[in-house]
């Protein structure tokens, strides 16, 4: 469970979350939308430490992130993220990039981390692309393959911060589709997102962020079909 | 034309510079770029401010000709100090400072083209800052800083030439006392400048070998 307590946030003198309180229990699919610099992306990278919080707290299985006894390499593990650019490796092959992490961190041997990534590479469609490096990949198949890296340390929660927003059109679907199965294996999962059809679709509640503050939260069909805050209904307007 | 006083012995004289040259320039080209990939390591972490002190030592090596550097240095560990230290001792001391401190820059380039998302999904995989470094950054910023590293290795085995200051029989000096004796400038600095390309030549080449393995991506 993924518990986030009145969790404030600047950069300099300006206050990207106002006090951010959100639940997320197992196995939910959460989707964040919202307008830029709402501030759904910095919630992310709060979660799993990646940037440090001014005030309240964030708890992922009891664990505080933010706590300076807590050791993030460790957490990390249990929270993949995957960016809105893929970030591949480029020195490495696909395979090597998802076998690159379970080598050195959880220690598995070689063995151990080649059957992994050849059965998440597989899982997410890239089974044919093992020994190929991430340049001669689609912006489509990167993505993938990032998503795959971080599904090979095994986490019980994955962070998706608008992993489709950097792709071309057509590229989208693919992605999209992975993140799909992912959700129906029952993947614990927040991604943020401007893919209003794919919020409404899979997501089990979806959060609307203005200006820093989570204005509404609710249930796909509550929210895009009767919203109640105002920003709300401005922004669905203007997107559909 | 060929007429020529030249011996073997006096070739193998030549041939021994070379190796003095060759020597010189391995161990303050090795021990260099290991202090500089330290110091350049300490300027990216540091961050130009707390880093300035270390960077104003390094510039000095740098600003400083070589050839005032090693007499100062020499004069200084002789006589001021009495360490009484062979000239082919402060010779490599000298090159490896200066080595190191432009190597220092060229790590710190190098590190700094590796794009910081790159590193920001290694650590969000649970890579400590050393795995990243290692798995990551080293890799990469080796590709960006090859062909300055050969450039430097190569500068510095030209530059090895000026140890002759402190009594060092390099492959010039060696070309010169032959000069000296034999008077056949011309002749002996050809053979002279064909030894420094037999010796440059291989580096630029497996330089430029290494740049077209790593261009798979």
């Amino acid at each position: 469970m993924i518990e986030i307590e009145n969790v404030r946030k600047s950069f300099g003198s300006l206050e990207v979350l106002k006090g951010i309180d959100l639940t997320v229990p197992r196995g939910e699919v959460l989707t964040v939308i919202g307008g830029s610099g709402s501030g759904k992306s910095t919630l992310l990278t709060c979660i799993n430490g990646l940037e440090p919080i001014n005030a309240g707290r964030i708890l992922v299985d009891g664990t505080e992130v933010h706590a300076k006894t807590t050791n993030l390499n460790r957490l990390r593990q249990k929270i993949g993220i995957v960016f809105q650019q893929w970030n591949a490796f480029p020195h490495l092959t696909v395979k090597e990039n998802v076998m690159l992490a379970p080598r050195k961190v959880l220690r598995q041997s070689k063995a151990e981390a080649e059957e992994m990534a050849v059965r998440q590479l597989t899982h997410v469609g890239l089974g044919d692309k093992l020994d190929v490096y991430p340049g001669r990949l689609s912006g489509g198949q990167q993505q993938r393959m990032a998503i795959a890296r971080a599904l090979a340390m095994t986490p019980d929660y994955m962070l998706f911060d608008e992993v489709t927003s950097a792709l071309d059109p057509q590229l989208v679907g693919e992605v999209l589709d992975t993140l799909r199965l992912l959700a129906s294996e029952g993947m614990t999962m927040i991604c943020v997102t401007h893919e209003m059809k794919f919020a409404r679709e899979v997501s089990d509640r979806v959060a609307f962020f203005h200006k820093g503050v989570m204005a509404e939260i609710a249930p796909p069909a509550d929210l895009f079909d009767n919203p109640k805050d105002p920003e709300l209904q401005r922004f669905l307007a203007a997107t559909h | 034309m060929f007429d020529t006083a030249l011996t073997a012995n006096d070739f193998i004289f030549l041939a021994k510079g070379a190796g003095m040259t060759i020597f010189v320039t391995a161990i303050s080209v090795f021990f260099g770029t290991i202090l500089g990939i330290v110091f350049g390591v300490i300027r990216y972490q540091l961050g130009p401010f707390w880093s300035a002190p270390l960077m104003f030592v390094l510039d000095i090596f740098r600003s400083i000709p070589l050839l005032i550097q090693l007499v100062l240095t020499y004069a200084f560990l002789g006589t001021v100090l009495r360490l009484g230290m062979s000239g082919l001792t402060v010779a490599c001391i000298v090159l490896t400072l200066y080595t190191s401190a432009y190597c220092a820059e060229i790590v710190r380039g190098g590190i700094e083209a590796v794009p910081l998302t790159l590193r920001r999904a290694a650590r969000s995989l649970g890579m400590t800052w050393a795995q990243d470094m290692r798995s990551i950054v080293l890799p990469l910023a080796t590709r960006v800083a090859l062909p300055s590293w050969i450039g430097l290795a190569l500068g510095v085995m030209k530059d090895s030439a000026l140890v002759y200051v402190v009594q060092v029989t390099e492959l010039l000096k060696s070309t010169q006392i032959l000069i000296t004796r034999l008077q056949e400038p011309l002749l002996l600095l050809m053979i002279c400048g064909a030894f420094y390309f037999v010796i440059s030549f291989p580096v630029a080449r497996f330089g430029g070998y290494l740049e077209k393995r790593w261009s798979n991506d």
